[in-house]
């Protein structure tokens, strides 16, 4: 007994000494998200960033899933928290959590700040206030497998019904060799990244966001409907049923072990599917999402990416806004992107030769920013997720076939229409 | 008469003292939140500003009584509490009556079945939807190459197939805990009642079913109670398995969005609040039919 209570005794004295930080000034919390090798990189920033500062950063490990983090962040700001210093947030939280935030603008040079997008900027000042500075931006991405395309002499698709036809074409041949093998995966399961996959169909087709920026409940038309029917029309064709369980990392483990042609996915996908281990390395081509049918038929995206902010409860302000211009530099969005393929927010890196060289889709994607369509989160403010998940429920009901697209959508009108008392929100 | 207490009075009074640590920290650990809920459960209340608030009266309940996906989500919860616990104390029943013979390694085959008990739920959840994603998982590659499935399912995905997946494997997990508590009840039991029944010509089916399952009725109900409790209350395989889903989702998953997702403290109160009183009144119900049960047996013998 005296000896193992002699053993604890030693045991803590040692952990108390390690424990006692030697000489570090300062040391900083920053969460971030864990989607593929998204932390990786993080640590390695913030690691360079204390080496330089001689300060030390702890990392947060938060859930990939965007909506369970925002739940985490919530709980946790709402208690005034000061465990977390700095907050990796999603382009549609600014909105939803700008009161919890720091103005970062004293601390981020005009200069650093006018090279990045102006709609993300715009996106990150909420009544006059910087409360966040534009980490990566992502938009909706068609990959396709070049290899199986130049086999069958196809071009990746301009619309949907090319992707349909050639997807159906290429299986058909393709799965006497390989069982498997699937036309198109995205992400279909009820979460947040279904009303992103959704909104590229439906904005495709000329149907609208949703919920327009004045207020008004547009979802109820018939390009929206014709989109959505489409979508369905996909499931147990050229989708595997699957499909309406998945979310991002599964929709990528099944494209990147070679087992289906198309993908819908971000950018983040580029670099993990032609990593060295990647059975698919070198195989693959990307393109804007096709566009729809009918008169408004145009290319969508879906605005994704994620920002950078600092708790307003954070001990060490200074610092912490510090570490978000240093991980927000050139330099550091560079490394993100030749490393990982998170689209820099900077304007001036898509002029980078060398960057350009390693993420071809590079030179296009300014195109594909313009087009890319935004959730209707600022509108809807406080109520955006409960109005994405009702949009959800309605999309997930057509999908799996209760219901068609006109009676969802007819009922998620009225749904909306009481959520926001009449589209006042 | 003095101040003297009489043994009796003593005796209440240490118990009350020796009792009363546990029962504050009841009061704190559970009574409080328990009050707090349902106090919470008739205001407007915010997650963002949980200071201010508006006393609503009845009106969260009665919205949540118009919510179609509330009696869903019961009937979901209802569906999977009956089938899964009736498979666990099945499945539970036949493997402590297997391990309870006599046989070599008897040991290691009792700690081995405790392991998907022992493994966190949200960790063997998160392996399992890997093992039943239908393109890479190894249980549509199992069966379809012993022929039992044409083509590969999409288990979690498909509404008609959710709910029995989850059910698999919730009785994947819960059954070494009915095992085992059965299992304890089965070693209570003397053997010379058997060796009794054995003179008097009773073959093995007929002793199990007039001398085992009657002595370890009461043992098994507390099991089934139990199981019952945690099965109403399921949260974490399903919300791993499939989100919020509404073909799976139980009371508790929907009381989390609207509690943490929607940040509607009152309205998610009102909900765990009808949890709580659903779960309170199952409880008596299968409290009391089985002690009716109980004393009927003992009234037979």
């Amino acid at each position: 007994m005296a000896r193992s209570i002699g053993f604890i005794a030693v045991m803590v004295a040692l952990l108390g000494g390690f424990a006692t930080p030697t000489r570090a000034q300062v040391t900083l919390s920053i969460s971030c998200s864990s989607l593929g090798i998204e932390l990786e990189l993080c640590q390695e920033g913030a690691n360079e960033w204390g080496k330089q500062t001689g300060n030390s950063v702890k990392l947060v490990a938060t859930p990939p899933n965007a909506e369970e983090r925002l739940a985490l962040y919530q709980q946790l700001l709402a208690a005034g928290s000061a465990d977390i210093d700095v907050f990796q947030i999603d382009v549609v939280w600014p909105g939803t959590l700008a009161s919890h935030f720091l103005d970062l603008t004293p601390y981020i040079p005009p200069e650093d700040l006018k090279d990045h997008f102006e709609t993300l900027t715009t996106n990150d000042t909420v009544e006059g206030k910087l409360v966040a500075v534009p980490f990566f931006v992502d938009a909706g991405l068609l990959f396709y497998r070049q290899d199986l395309l130049d086999k069958y002499g196809k071009k990746p698709p301009r619309d949907w019904s090319e992707l349909t036809e050639t997807a159906k074409a290429i299986i058909d041949g393709e799965r006497a060799g390989n069982a498997q093998l699937q036309g198109y995966v995205w992400q279909g399961r009820a979460y947040e990244g279904l009303t992103c996959n959704s909104i590229e169909w439906v904005a495709s087709f000329g149907g609208g966001t949703i919920v327009e920026t004045d207020g008004k409940i547009s979802i109820n038309n018939a390009r929206a409907a014709a989109a959505l029917t489409l979508a369905r029309s996909w499931i147990g064709t050229i989708s595997p049923e699957g499909v309406l369980n998945y979310a991002e990392e599964d929709s990528r483990g099944v494209f990147q072990s070679g087992n289906a042609v198309f993908m819908r996915n971000w950018p983040y996908a580029w670099a993990l599917a032609n990593a060295p281990d990647s059975p698919v390395k070198g195989k693959v081509g990307i393109a804007v999402l096709p566009q729809g049918a009918g008169d408004g038929a145009r290319h969508a995206s879906a605005l994704g990416g994620q920002h950078l902010a600092v708790s307003k409860y954070s001990a060490h302000p200074k610092e912490a806004a510090d570490l978000v211009r240093y991980l927000t530099s050139a330099g550091e969005q560079k490394r993100r992107a030749m490393k990982g393929s998170f689209n820099p927010t900077r304007k001036s890196l898509y002029d980078d030769q060398e960057l350009l060289q390693a993420l071809p889709f590079l030179k296009d994607f300014e195109a594909v920013l313009e087009n890319a369509v935004a959730r209707p989160s600022t509108v809807t403010g406080a109520k955006y997720s409960r109005a994405s998940s009702e949009y959800v429920r309605a999309v997930h009901n057509t999908l799996t076939g209760k219901g068609t697209a006109e009676e969802n959508l007819a009922g998620l009108e009225k749904q909306l229409e009481r959520i926001s008392r009449g589209g006042k929100w | 008469m003095t101040a003297r207490l009489s043994i009796a009075q003593q005796r209440a009074r240490s118990a009350w003292a020796y009792l009363a640590p546990l029962l504050i920290a009841l009061l704190f650990v559970a009574a409080w939140p328990l009050l707090r809920t349902i106090a919470f459960s008739f205001t407007d209340a915010n997650l963002s500003d949980l200071t201010s608030w508006k006393f609503v009266g009845f009106a969260n309940y009665v919205y949540l009584f118009q919510d179609p996906l509330w009696w869903r989500s019961v009937g979901n919860t209802l569906l999977f509490t009956l089938v899964s616990v009736a498979l666990e104390t099945l499945l539970g029943l036949i493997i402590a009556l297997t391990i309870n013979a006599h046989m070599p390694g008897r040991g290691l085959v009792r700690a081995a079945m405790l392991i998907p008990w022992a493994i966190p739920t949200v960790v063997s959840a998160k392996m399992w939807a890997w093992m039943l994603h239908d393109l890479y998982g190894v249980v549509n590659v199992l069966f379809m190459s012993i022929g039992l499935i044409g083509r590969p399912w999409a288990w979690l995905a498909d509404p008609g197939l959710s709910m029995a997946a989850v059910v698999m494997v919730d009785v994947w997990k819960a059954t070494p805990f009915m095992a085992l508590l059965t299992l304890a009840a089965l070693q209570t039991l003397s053997q010379d009642i058997y060796e009794a029944a054995r003179v008097d010509g009773l073959g093995p089916v007929r002793s199990f079913f007039h001398i085992t399952l009657p002595l370890i009725r009461p043992a098994l109900l507390i099991a089934v109670i139990f199981r019952s409790l945690d099965a109403l209350r399921i949260f974490d395989v399903i919300y791993v398995l499939t989100g919020n889903n509404e073909n799976t989702a139980t009371m508790s998953v929907y009381a989390r969005q609207q509690l943490v997702d929607f940040q509607d403290v009152g309205f998610g109160s009102t909900a765990a609040t009808c949890l709580f009183v659903i779960v309170a009144i199952i409880t008596v119900i299968v409290i009391t039919l089985g002690r009716v049960h109980v004393s009927a047996s003992g009234g037979d013998r």
